[in-house]
């Protein structure tokens, strides 16, 4: 089980990029005692049936793990958001994209804690492949608001794959969550 | 701190640059390999890469490795998994990789070309997953 809702976007966002996305388009907004975020892409898409079989935890479509019968990814942030009161909706179209949204009261006992955004922006930026990240964050009462894009951050630093690239995008990545 | 915008992002990364010290005149040929699968995630991928990422620069080596994430490898059960493959050393999977093994791993296996012992592991042998 994911310990922060940082980990649910990171898996969420690390399925569009597998679902061949070339814009993916992430948000996390605090504010008036509620998290809202999310992730929404224009990869391959699932219809009524395969969108069903995606909550189910002992479903997957085979081709990542041939012999298991395993998808935890969204499964296990629909657990978390049972257990914490909280709501979603997720959306798909075939050969369109996939839409997902999700609020879990901000306090709430048993919502996960946010985690470290910096990091999680920047792991969603580090995926292989030429695909557009459009991150919004929104957190008034801490003074934090920016949006900024994976392309923005690729001109500035060059290539992810990077130690001094990494470090300092992820630094830059910090100063904007500094309230 | 102070919000950063681009352009001091851009002047951080040059400065950045010049602390690098190259070793190899054909350029990068260490990959480190992450996975970033929802089992990577919850046993906490991201810390092991974030410490990667520290050490590597720590190390001096950043000009001779690529850093990169994947998603699952197929060996969930131990995750995180690293995967390093680089010239002098056996293209190798490391399973249970926590901050100190991360650590460990840099220092010995990419800079010291040691294999660091029961942290070994491979992919499912094909032979034997049914599809």
């Amino acid at each position: 089980m994911h310990f922060a809702i940082c980990d649910f976007l990171l898996d969420m966002i690390q399925n569009s990029v597998e679902a061949g996305a070339s814009t993916i388009a992430v948000g996390v907004i605090e504010e008036g005692g509620v998290l809202d975020a999310y992730v929404e892409d224009d990869g391959k898409g699932m219809d009524e049936l395969e969108l069903e079989r995606a909550k189910d935890p002992f479903y997957t479509d085979g081709k990542k793990h041939p012999g298991r019968r395993m998808g935890l990814g969204i499964p296990f942030l629909l657990q978390s958001l049972e257990i914490a009161g909280g709501s979603y909706e997720l959306r798909s179209r075939k050969g369109e994209g996939t839409s997902l949204s999700f609020r879990f009261p901000a306090d709430g006992i048993d919502t996960p804690p946010t985690g470290d955004l910096a990091g999680l922006f920047l792991s969603a930026m580090c995926f292989d492949g030429d695909y557009e990240l459009k991150v919004l964050r929104r957190a008034p009462a801490r003074d934090v608001g920016y949006e900024i894009r994976r392309s923005e951050i690729l001109d500035a630093v060059g290539d992810l794959s990077d130690a001094g690239a990494l470090l300092a995008a992820r630094e830059f990545l910090a100063s904007q969550e500094a309230s | 701190m102070a919000k950063m915008n681009l352009e001091q992002l851009r002047k951080l990364r040059e400065e950045k640059k010049g602390d690098m010290v190259r070793r190899n005149v054909e350029g990068k040929n260490i990959q480190i390999i992450v996975g970033m699968g929802t089992c990577g995630i919850a046993a906490g991928a991201k810390q092991t890469f974030d410490e990667i990422v520290k050490a590597v620069e720590e190390n001096k080596i950043s000009a001779d490795v690529i850093i990169r994430q994947t998603g699952c490898m197929g060996l969930c059960y131990v995750e995180p998994t690293v995967e390093i493959v680089m010239p002098g050393m056996p293209a190798t999977i490391y399973g249970r990789v926590d901050v100190s093994i991360a650590r460990e791993i840099v220092a010995k296996h990419v800079v010291g070309k040691t294999l660091v012992e029961n942290h070994i592991y491979d992919r499912p042998a094909v032979d034997i997953v049914k599809s």
